[in-house]
């Protein structure tokens, strides 16, 4: 559809009352991309300490009908998952994400959990999840797709809990991108010849975002019905988060 | 859909006459209005995020053409496909053609007034092609075979029992005998049965709320979470959305998101905010194997370099529908096409014609409210005012307005005559009105006496009373003329 | 802020036709303000009806005759935030593309002001003397309100009135659906719209319902009669004037029958002469 591109980008062109932009602009705009300089940030939550950071997150998270349980470490997660599923009488089994992140999590200490590593599928009732950040303005967790991270986990299943390091607070949604920016992948492959569509390899790029990246503030909800707000339309109806208030902060 | 905004008059007085869309809109109209300035009371930066929401929208459409090349450069870099649609017959081919390649049969879709606007349902369908809403509202609608009223709450006309009834009469493999009686049930049942369906798509359909140059992703903000099941379920994920839709980074999107769900719902933020970039990676477990974005066109780029561009900063928040006053008589329906309320009034004239929407900004009484409330500042009244303008131009009002108009202008322009009228006028129906103080007929007037009584003037105007003063103590009127 | 000023009056073509009581109640407060108030006899009408129904010549037109009438006073004063906001906010607008006049209508809207808000925000009024025993809310007027600013002024100087005790009214920022030519074009509407509003005032009990713009009040008043409401429709300038007591509400006869105290001189029937000479000036607090 080259026409049709040349056609409407000849059109804006016209619009605006100019021809392309000269070189010099482009860089410019290019540079304007490239800079991603931040706008206004919010006071909110830049202006506290970790410690203050962390009850923003977990107040707002609250404010929005996810739950939260602080925990000392890792250790203590398969303890917190069982009390969860037993109060909320859920049945004893979850899928957990395949991220290396989590394989230290020692689930023998809670045997009658059922664990199985690996994406959602329909049947799935609990998830469990690492996720890249947790940002205070909103209480809003920020997850991306991957191998260990399967996005699936985060909308099939009914309940949704995730982990989250006290250290991987940040206190706004711009902290979380530099977090994206600083994932880059380590061996860029070749990109893809024009006219291809979605060859699964060609998303390797270094610095590319991954396929998706999820702020997840909250429970799903919908109002549609009579304003009146119902937890769990599509998404899960429980989102849970084991908050583990270890001392060091995350890396990037 | 086809436009019926010609019969704007007639579809506003059908909504004022529906009492289950009035007890609809009573709902509404002080909740979202409630809710926001809740939620903007608590960002004392909210005012300036505004500013800057505006100057991010008026950079990237000045530079429009740059921004969308780099956008389908990244989105390309990163395995996805862009196809350029310069209406909507070029959009709905498209995606046909998309989901042809795919063999698809089911198509589940997310809300989106893009595809709305191009009538891509009932195009799929023609085609052999299951579109499923996923959206609740957009469900419920589509069970009933009418089109959305609001552009973020689209069954936000029916109360419980007009969806409990589309429920019934669709979902007939239920017990006949459930209870539907609260929108708990409700929701429970659409959850239950549109599972299934998000599970067996071929192709998933997205809007996008907007579309980063810097990193070629698209941005939807949706508190269900059906526009995510829509996207990493299927094999193929198409995103249908407007040129106008473009951000250049990461940190411009913020400042917007910052804007968009508190102006709309007033939450902090909207359950779900979710980026996409390609289709899935190598290694990954999920997510679709073919990314496309259609961008369309179908009139924006005309509205560049114009008195109407300012419209194209639009982030289709609603904030502007859920403070109109007119709005909230009459409901989204009235205005007879995808985009209802001020937004509407100003958009839809220029992707349908003034000759069909005319009436969409001349009803209007240019109270303000859309602009105070819009987050990133279009004046919605001073474009309807444009579109006014255009309309006198082209002869477009009933002739009997205007000549009535120009003719009353005629005297504005010659005060004494004007001042002899207004005179004899007020001493004529000050007589007249003089026992009750107002009149409950008047020939000429029955458009407000057949709702108002007009009360009556005091008998004299005031320039010849002045005048009669100025003589009394001894000051010529002459002096100031 | 006691200079002398010399004021110009814009009347506003509705004051002018329907009440005029309006218009000299501006006067009196004015004066009492320590301005001198003259009124330039080749006014018409500010042009807003031409304006928004698109017929821009029509509208600079007129325009043009206001920006020469009202030209050397040191302010122009209107009762009605619609017309102040027509001069002050859209005539520059209406000659974008003309230098000259835009200049002429630039400083035009630098001198011209809606009444209440000049009383208090430049000639630094913050209280009236007069007495009004009233339960009273009081209607936001839109172009006031969103394009002038006008909202506490009205309320901080009605606080003073003797005797007045002001309700807030729910939704007193939302439109009553007078719109100008929008109550003849789209009467249905205009027509809920102002039936909320009725409601609204109703809700609140109170015995009046006070706003300074006579379109919004006309509409309202009309409404009000039609319902058979008890409730009086002033225009605030009569209020803070201390006039309620020479002029009926709006949309009400006079007191007793026309057959009484028949006043041809003032034209009046029935009314005390409103438009006699002012009282003595105010000090400002």
């Amino acid at each position: 559809m080259s026409a049709a591109r040349d056609d409407i980008l000849g059109g804006i062109r016209r619009a605006l009352w100019r021809g392309s932009l000269p070189p010099d602009k482009t860089a410019e705009l290019t540079g304007r991309i490239a800079a991603h300089r931040r706008n206004l940030v919010p006071a909110r939550a830049a202006a506290l300490d970790p410690a203050a950071r962390a009850d923003l997150f977990v107040a707002m998270a609250e404010e929005v009908q996810t739950s939260v349980a602080r925990v000392a470490s890792d250790a203590d997660i398969p303890a917190e998952v069982a009390r969860y599923l037993a109060a909320e009488n859920l049945p004893a089994e979850l899928v957990v994400a395949p991220d290396p992140g989590l394989d230290a999590i020692p689930w023998e200490l809670r045997p009658l959990l059922q664990i199985h590593r690996g994406r959602a599928e329909a049947q799935d009732a609990v998830s469990l999840t690492p996720c890249l950040a947790g940002i205070a303005e909103t209480g809003t967790l920020m997850l991306a797709s991957g191998a260990g991270t399967p996005t699936t986990l985060n909308f099939l299943p009914d309940t949704h809990i995730v982990v989250l390091h006290a250290g991987q607070i940040v206190a706004s949604y711009e902290d979380g991108w530099d977090l994206l920016r600083a994932r880059a992948s380590p061996t860029p492959a070749p990109p893809p010849r024009a006219g291809e569509g979605g060859s699964p390899q060609s998303g390797d790029r270094v610095g590319a975002l991954p396929r998706t990246v999820n702020l997840i503030t909250g429970p799903s909800r919908t109002g549609d019905i009579e304003q009146r707000i119902q937890l769990g339309a599509h998404g899960p109806r429980r989102l849970h988060i084991v908050l583990v208030d270890d001392a060091p902060p995350a890396k990037g | 859909m086809q436009p019926t905004s010609h019969s704007f008059p007639a579809n506003a007085r059908a909504g004022l006459a529906d009492p289950v869309l009035q007890t609809a809109l009573g709902l509404a109209r002080t909740g979202f209005p409630q809710r926001r300035q809740e939620a903007i009371a608590r960002l004392p930066e909210f005012e300036e995020l505004r500013d800057e929401g505006r100057a991010i929208k008026d950079h990237v459409l000045a530079y429009l053409d740059f921004y969308l090349e780099r956008y389908e450069q990244n989105v390309t870099a990163s395995g996805g496909r862009v196809h350029w649609a310069r209406n909507a017959e070029e959009a709905r081919a498209a995606i046909l053609d998309i989901c042809r390649a795919a063999n698809a049969t089911i198509v589940t879709k997310g809300k989106s007034m893009v595809a709305e606007e191009i009538a891509l349902n009932d195009h799929l369908e023609a085609n052999g092609i299951t579109p499923v809403e996923t959206d609740l509202g957009e469900y419920i609608i589509q069970l009933r075979h009418e089109p959305p009223s609001h552009i973020i709450a689209p069954a936000i006309h029916l109360m419980k029992e007009q969806v409990a009834d589309a429920f019934r009469a669709a979902h007939t493999e239920l017990d006949p005998a459930r209870t539907l009686t609260d929108p708990r049930a409700l929701c429970d049942e659409a959850r239950t049965v549109l599972r299934p369906r998000f599970l067996a798509a071929d192709v998933g359909i997205t809007g996008a709320n907007f579309l980063v140059a810097e990193t070629g992703s698209s941005i939807i903000v949706t508190n269900e979470g059906n526009g995510d099941l829509t996207q990493i379920l299927p094999r193929v994920h198409i995103v249908i959305t407007g040129i106008e839709k473009i951000v250049p980074t990461l940190e411009d999107a913020a400042t917007l998101l910052r804007l968009l769900a508190r102006s709309a719902t007033g939450q902090e933020f909207s359950s779900y905010t979710t980026l996409s970039t390609g289709p899935r990676r190598a290694g990954d477990l999920d997510g679709p194997e073919e990314y496309h974005v259609v961008l369309l066109d179908n009139g924006r780029s005309a509205l560049l370099g114009g008195e109407f561009q300012d419209m194209l900063r639009c982030l289709r928040c609603a904030a502007c529908l859920n403070h109109c006053p007119v709005y909230a008589a009459v409901g989204g329906h009235a205005y007879g096409w995808v985009y209802p309320g001020p937004m509407g009034a100003v958009l839809t004239p220029a992707l349908v014609g003034v000759h069909e929407a005319g009436h969409l900004p001349n009803a209007s009484t240019f109270c303000g409210r859309c602009e105070s409330v819009c987050p990133v500042k279009i004046p919605l009244p001073k474009i309807m005012r444009h579109w006014r303008e255009r309309e006198f131009a082209q002869r477009l009002s009933p002739p009997v307005y205007r000549t009535g108009l120009r003719l009353w202008a005629w005297v504005a322009r010659q005060p004494p005559l004007y001042h002899a009228l207004a005179g004899i006028a007020s001493r004529v129906l000050g007589w007249a009105g003089l026992y009750r103080g107002r009149f409950r007929s008047l020939p000429l007037a029955q458009g407000w006496t057949a709702v108002r009584d007009l009360p009556a003037p005091q008998g004299r105007s005031f320039h010849s009373l002045w005048a009669e003063q100025q003589r009394r103590i001894g000051k010529s009127p002459r002096a100031q003329s | 802020m006691s200079e002398p000023a010399r004021v110009a009056l814009l009347v506003t073509c509705l004051v002018d036709l329907f009440r005029p009581s309006v218009g000299f109640a501006a006067v009196k407060l004015l004066e009492q303000a320590g301005c001198t108030v003259e009124v330039p006899r080749a006014q018409t009408c500010c042009g807003q009806p031409a304006y928004n129904s698109g017929d821009r010549a029509d509208a600079r037109a007129i325009a043009r005759q206001i920006i020469a009438a009202f030209a050397g006073y040191d302010y122009v004063v209107a009762p009605s935030g619609s017309c102040a906001g027509m001069v002050k906010l859209h005539y520059p607008e209406l000659f974008a593309d003309e230098p000259t006049t835009l200049a002429k209508a630039q400083e035009l809207a630098s001198r011209t002001h809606e009444l209440v808000s000049f009383l208090v925000d430049v000639r630094g009024l913050d209280r009236v003397t007069a007495q009004w025993p009233r339960r009273a809310t009081y209607h936001d007027g839109c172009s006031g309100l969103r394009e002038l600013g006008v909202k506490q002024q009205p309320r901080a100087l009605l606080a003073s009135v003797d005797g007045l005790t002001l309700t807030e009214l729910p939704g007193a920022e939302v439109c009553c659906g007078f719109g100008g030519t929008f109550c003849i074009k789209y009467p249905e509407i205009s027509d809920k719209m102002v039936t909320d509003k009725a409601a609204d005032i109703a809700a609140t009990g109170a015995d009046a319902v006070l706003a300074g713009d006579l379109g919004c009040l006309l509409n309202i008043a009309g409404k009000l009669s039609r319902r058979g409401s008890n409730v009086e429709v002033r225009h605030i300038a009569e209020v803070l004037a201390d006039m309620t007591a020479d002029v009926p509400p709006i949309g009400r006869p006079a007191a007793g029958a026309p057959s009484t105290r028949h006043s041809r001189e003032s034209g009046n029937p029935g009314t005390r002469d409103f438009a006699a000479s002012p009282g003595p000036p105010l000090s400002r607090g």
